[in-house]
């Protein structure tokens, strides 16, 4: 056990599962720490964050395009 | 049930004889306006012709069946794709495990994680690529027209899901329990639908970082 590293994949395995459950603490602890010492995570992060908002915009969309 | 039957003698006397402040042929093609709206979505939620098909008619027959007078067009629209995500779960529910099945998945062999360039100890080749703000510098209707593609071209199992998920706004919980599945089962076909969809988006939208 070293929960104390992940690597990029194993972080950015853990962001996508993060839309659909949530993290254990650990977990979370992990992928923070991660996120502020790594260079390219946060931009994965982002784009995650980009198509949540992506898919609830067009999720509005679809009940009403004619506003 | 009950609301099937009412909906059945519909085109006949019901038709002329319904008080409303609009003839109600007016309020009937209305709504037969929206079908094919309304096709485009139960087809990509349910990947099934013949399912979406079912859906769509039961919902202009529920939405027949019990007539309001909307304002707008807009309010008429969004009533109606209440009804129908109603009638789409309907169908999931019956269809069972067979929601998340059939078709050859094509990720069944290969971790879609791959498919990002990652390191042997691990990190990513590139940086993943700044994809800046649809919203704001660019077409909202054709950011989501590119949306709609990428759900399509999703294999059917997960767009299914990813779309309880995403449209239907079903959590994990219920969707496993509706359709028998183990939630292993569904993170794991979800992971692969977001991984695609990411994937086909930095193609179809953001430009490939890799042809740089």
């Amino acid at each position: 056990m070293r929960p104390r590293l992940k690597t990029c994949k194993q972080v950015a395995a853990l962001l996508i599962a993060r839309e659909d459950r949530a993290l254990s603490l650990p977990d979370r602890v992990v992928v923070q720490l991660h996120l502020w010492a790594c260079d390219a995570c946060p931009g994965f992060e982002r784009q995650l964050l980009l198509m949540r908002n992506a898919m609830k915009q067009w999720r509005n969309y679809t009940t009403n395009d004619e506003k | 049930m009950a609301e099937c039957d009412a909906a059945g003698d519909l085109s006949t006397d019901t038709l002329a004889s319904t008080p409303l402040n609009k003839p109600m042929t007016t309020t009937a093609q209305q709504i037969a306006d929206h079908r094919d709206y309304l096709m485009k979505f139960a087809r990509l939620q349910l990947r099934n012709p013949s399912w979406a098909e079912d859906a769509v008619s039961e919902t202009m027959l529920a939405a027949l069946s019990k007539p309001q007078a909307f304002e707008s067009r807009a309010q008429l629209k969004t009533w109606l794709v209440g009804i129908l995500k109603h009638k789409v779960v309907d169908i999931l529910r019956l269809a069972g495990r067979e929601v998340a099945t059939g078709g050859n998945d094509p990720d069944a062999n290969e971790d879609p994680l791959e498919n990002i360039a990652f390191q042997a100890d691990g990190h990513f080749v590139e940086k993943p690529a700044e994809w800046g703000n649809p919203e704001q510098d660019l077409n909202q209707r054709q950011f989501f027209e590119v949306l709609e593609v990428c759900m399509e071209q999703l294999p059917g199992p997960q767009a299914r899901l990813f779309l309880m998920r995403e449209w239907l706004e079903l959590d994990c919980e219920e969707i496993c329990k509706e359709l028998k599945l183990t939630s292993t089962n569904l993170y794991v076909q979800l992971h692969r639908a977001r991984l695609r969809m990411r994937e086909c988006l930095e193609l179809k939208w953001f430009g490939s970082p890799k042809s740089a």
